[in-house]
């Protein structure tokens, strides 16, 4: 590898290219021109249509996806620059349970109605709760300020995302005590 | 919109990266973090014909001491300045301003270096640069050289960078006790580009003021040090009578140009309220 060919420059732009991920712990190849965002990769190529692309350029937050393991928009990255990377999807942290109390919360509250900013909101939730226990609303607000929602008025969903955290406190409350009162 | 074609090499070397730019000549673009570029592409307002990924080259990342300045390698991610120690203990104006860049999930993958050598005049860091001190590292087909920030922004997103270069790191001063610093914005929306935004760094012996460094954002054409109000603090302490004539100073140091969201008066006058609140900040010891 010493460089690029000059073959590859003048007729090499739109020929494919061979990327491998991890993609919700599944093992995938896949030829892609090097282009094609990684948007567009998930939906079209690997049918992964839980991740939307609105704007795509970065304003609307639709498109969130995990990249070994932070939130990274989809539709500002090529998927050949994922190449090697570990890609968590809309689908996959569903499947894995880690967001089932977010997702069941946002449903209770109607925290969602057509539901296209869901799968970016519930992504940029789970990465707060990560790292954030118990995040004021303010503090909710601030880390959901590159996620649009057109239907809601965003306050039942930052509704929901206070009562996870609320929750999840105490469960793990919970939990210790329990552990206290067995030794 | 989606971008027209081009080809993509993946540089594991800073050398195979100044080497694949130097075969492809202008049509070819560095890409960090993407998080500027991959837009810019989607829009098509640029279309290079070559994508050199520079973000998996080892020697531009890293933060560490080098005798009294902290190296800050340039593929530093934003969120890295909120969240590495090295940062909040001898850089803690970057880690002041870094809440305040775009939103999380463009801070989890938008570089330092990026910032910098993007130098859109309304971003946080390039002006940050300023503030401290700092010097730009940089590589190129002739060899490495290191700029100063102050002669390292030169107009609308233009800087000292040759095409072809590389910026690698970048050189901060290290906080030193004596020192104060203060950082604020003021913006429509958290995470929107500021509509004026402004950074100090202040030396004290006491309360007087030995040398001040002020940064503006969002004001013109380039990151702008403000010297006129900077003069009319140094060798002084931030009483009421010092803190207006510096904010009356900034009337000669700005230019805000012409535009219809905010007008020149309003941004100046903006200017004015942020310089007073920072600067009273760091009277009482901010
Ligand atoms: C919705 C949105 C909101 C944003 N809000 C803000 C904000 O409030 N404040 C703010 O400051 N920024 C904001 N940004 C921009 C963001 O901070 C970018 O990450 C940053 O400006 C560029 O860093 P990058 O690594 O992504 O660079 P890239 O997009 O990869 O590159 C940007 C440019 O710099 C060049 N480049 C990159 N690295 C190097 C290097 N090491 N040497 C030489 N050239 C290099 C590239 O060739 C390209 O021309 C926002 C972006 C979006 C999409
Ligand atoms: S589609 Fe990616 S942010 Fe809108
Ligand atoms: S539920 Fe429709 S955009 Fe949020």
């Amino acid at each position: 590898m010493s460089g690029i060919g000059d073959d590859m420059l003048v007729d090499g732009a739109d020929e494919t290219m061979r990327v491998r991920f991890v993609v919700n712990g599944r093992k995938v190849a896949c030829e892609v021109a090097p282009r094609e965002t990684l948007v567009d990769c998930l939906r079209n190529v690997l049918e992964l249509t839980g991740t939307h692309a609105g704007c795509e350029m970065g304003a609307c937050g639709a498109c969130l996806v995990q990249i070994d393991g932070r939130a990274v928009h989809s539709c500002l990255m090529f998927a050949v620059q994922a190449d090697g990377a570990r890609i968590d999807t809309i689908e996959g942290l569903s499947e894995s349970g880690v967001i089932a109390d977010l997702q069941a919360e946002f449903h209770r509250r109607n925290a969602l109605q057509c539901g296209f900013c869901t799968p970016g909101m519930l992504v940029n939730a789970h990465e707060l709760l990560s790292q954030v226990t118990r995040p004021s609303r303010e503090a909710i607000r601030d880390a959901l300020s590159g996620n649009y929602c057109r239907c809601t008025g965003y306050e039942a969903i930052v509704d929901a995302i206070d009562a996870v955290a609320k929750a999840r406190v105490e469960a793990r409350v919970e939990v210790r005590s329990e552990g206290g009162s067995a030794t | 919109m989606k971008p027209r074609a081009f080809s993509y090499f993946r540089a594991d070397t800073i050398d195979q990266a100044l080497n694949a730019h130097a075969r492809a000549g202008d049509d070819a673009r560095f890409i960090a973090g993407g998080q500027s570029l991959v837009p810019a592409l989607s829009l098509r307002l640029q279309a290079p014909r070559l994508l050199i990924d520079i973000a998996h080259i080892a020697d531009l990342r890293g933060i560490r001491r080098e005798g009294d300045t902290l190296r800050i390698g340039a593929l530093t991610r934003h969120c890295e300045m909120l969240s590495e120690p090295l940062i909040a203990e001898f850089a803690p104006l970057l880690r002041a301003a870094a809440p305040f860049v775009a939103h999380p999930a463009i801070r989890n993958r938008g570089t330092f270096g990026g910032s910098v050598a993007l130098a859109d005049p309304a971003s946080e860091f390039p002006a940050m640069t300023l503030a401290l001190g700092a010097e730009i590292e940089i590589a190129g087909p002739s060899g490495s050289r290191r700029v100063k920030a102050d002669d390292f922004f030169i107009d609308l997103f233009e800087t000292a960078l040759q095409p072809g270069e590389l910026i690698t790191a970048v050189h901060v001063p290290l906080f030193r006790s004596g020192q104060r610093f203060a950082f604020d914005e003021l913006a429509r929306r958290r995470g929107d580009y500021a509509l004026v935004g402004c950074g100090i760094l202040a030396s004290h012996t006491g309360d007087r003021i030995d040398d001040i460094r002020i940064a503006f954002f969002s004001v013109g054409n380039t990151p702008t040090r403000v010297k006129g109000a900077e003069a009319a603090l140094t060798g002084f302490t931030f009483d009421a009578a010092r803190i207006a004539a510096a904010q009356a100073a900034l009337e000669d140091d700005l230019a805000p140009p012409e535009s219809d969201e905010v007008p020149p008066a309003m941004r100046l006058h903006l200017a004015r309220v942020l310089l007073g609140r920072l600067l009273g900040r760091l009277g009482e010891g901010a």
